[in-house]
């Protein structure tokens, strides 16, 4: 069938087959990498994007579902000025990435809980992120990230998150 | 892993999905969220030929739509609660209630729920809509009482009389399906992965109409089931957890009575 979805604000068109999943249109169709393949049962999120603005497993959403919608995976989220989003600042400052296989799922499922949830305590951003799988377990530094983000995201033009408290260890 | 070949086919109304699955007949399938079935379709344990998308009809409920209802919250907060401890975030971006319940996996929380809340479905198919109570619904392992080319269209749920409501739910990891879960609301409890389908705990329901507190209710709660031995665990420790579950959960509703 045609489908035409937007990919990170271009549109994309494409004759695919019907069976074709959202996570292959984006890496192949569209060409987009930083979506990874982990595990392909719903499971892991490293295939994380967001759908009209909610995230979700593209592993496990056929194009066709998604025709006519807007897609934004991690190298949608950088401005055009070329200024990183909030969340990507947030994983650079506090190094949440380890071997970075789950890293673009995990920021687009950050960006999502963010979007929801502006000013998370740290229970929000674990049960957030309860669906995407670090294998390296780099959990507490990702915490970290997305409450840096959104400390950033709180101040006027986007100040840095260093030399805050660190709060991740807070009882959940 | 991807699915075997099928032709997809997307309904713009509740009519038109039911005309279309006339039309696919035995070989049609509804797809609503797809969190259940696409990943049936991609180990190829379930291989329709034609996919008939309703995901896009505004009549349905996704898991994260029930979680933040404000008026699920003071009406029926059992709904809410157990909807948003589906999966994870991203499933329940995607899943509905609706599919939920029709794909009849007793292992899912919803269906348990609906039996708690003594829900009323209702189907419509080429001959007109019909009402099927909760609990003649689910007739075994992935079975429900759907015709073919039938589709749930609402789910009623009347206020509950009691107010008093839990929802238990035991996992390894949090995304995973409940090793055994326990719905209460009232007098009302429906157990989760303890039989092939989803059932309620009728031992335990009529100790309580008997008078029994929640400990001696609780006892009962494994009689009459059939859980699976599997690699999460043993049928003799579902059994215990459905004890243990059940009680903990007698015991909170009974505290928001």
């Amino acid at each position: 069938m045609k489908v035409a979805i937007g990919v990170n604000g271009r549109q994309v068109e494409a004759e695919v087959e019907d069976r074709l999943l959202l996570v292959h249109f984006v890496r192949e169709v569209a060409g987009l990498t930083a979506t990874n393949i982990g595990c392909d049962t719903t499971s892991c999120g490293a295939c994380t994007v967001l759908l009209d603005g909610e995230s979700v497993k593209s592993c496990t959403v056929l194009a066709a579902q998604a025709d006519g919608c807007e897609v934004t995976t991690c190298e949608g989220l950088t401005g055009s000025d070329g200024r990183w989003h909030a969340v990507q600042r947030g994983f650079h400052a506090e190094h949440g990435v380890q071997c970075g296989f789950c890293t673009p799922g995990m920021i687009m499922a950050a960006v999502s809980l963010l979007a929801e949830n502006p000013d998370p305590t740290v229970a929000q951003v674990r049960a957030g992120l309860e669906g995407n799988i670090c294998r390296c377990t780099g959990y507490h530094n990702i915490v970290r990230a997305v409450l840096a983000a959104a400390r950033d995201g709180r101040l006027p033009g986007g100040g840095s998150p260093a030399g805050a408290a660190d709060p991740a260890e807070e009882p959940a | 892993m991807i699915p075997a070949p099928f032709t997809y086919r997307r309904a713009r109304t509740v009519e038109e999905a039911v005309d279309l699955a006339a039309e696919a007949g035995d070989e049609g399938k509804f797809l609503a969220g797809g969190h259940s079935l696409l990943p049936l379709m991609k180990l190829r344990f379930a291989v329709p030929e034609v996919l008939i998308d309703i995901g896009r009809l505004a009549e349905l409920s996704r898991h994260h739509d029930l979680e933040h209802s404000a008026l699920l919250a003071a009406e029926l907060p059992l709904l809410a609660r157990a909807a948003g401890a589906v999966g994870d975030p991203q499933v329940r971006h995607r899943g509905t209630i609706g599919g939920s319940l029709v794909h009849a996996d007793a292992a899912s929380d919803l269906p348990a729920v609906g039996l708690a809340l003594d829900a009323t479905l209702v189907a419509r198919g080429p001959s007109g809509s019909r009402e099927i109570a909760m609990t003649d619904f689910f007739r075994g392992l992935f079975e429900t009482a759907l015709e073919p080319g039938e589709l749930l269209t609402e789910i009623r749920i009347r206020r509950p009389a009691e107010r008093g409501w839990s929802f238990q739910k035991f996992t390894k990891r949090a995304i995973d399906w409940a090793i055994v879960g326990v719905a209460v609301q009232g007098g009302r409890v429906a157990l989760v992965n303890m039989d092939s389908v989803p059932a309620r705990a009728g031992g335990v329901e009529r100790a309580l109409a008997a008078g029994d507190g929640p400990a001696a209710a609780a006892a009962h709660a494994a009689e009459g089931t059939s859980p699976v031995s599997d690699i999460n665990a043993s049928a003799a420790y579902r059994e215990h957890l459905a004890r243990v579950l059940t009680a903990r959960a007698l015991a909170e509703a009974a505290s928001r009575n």
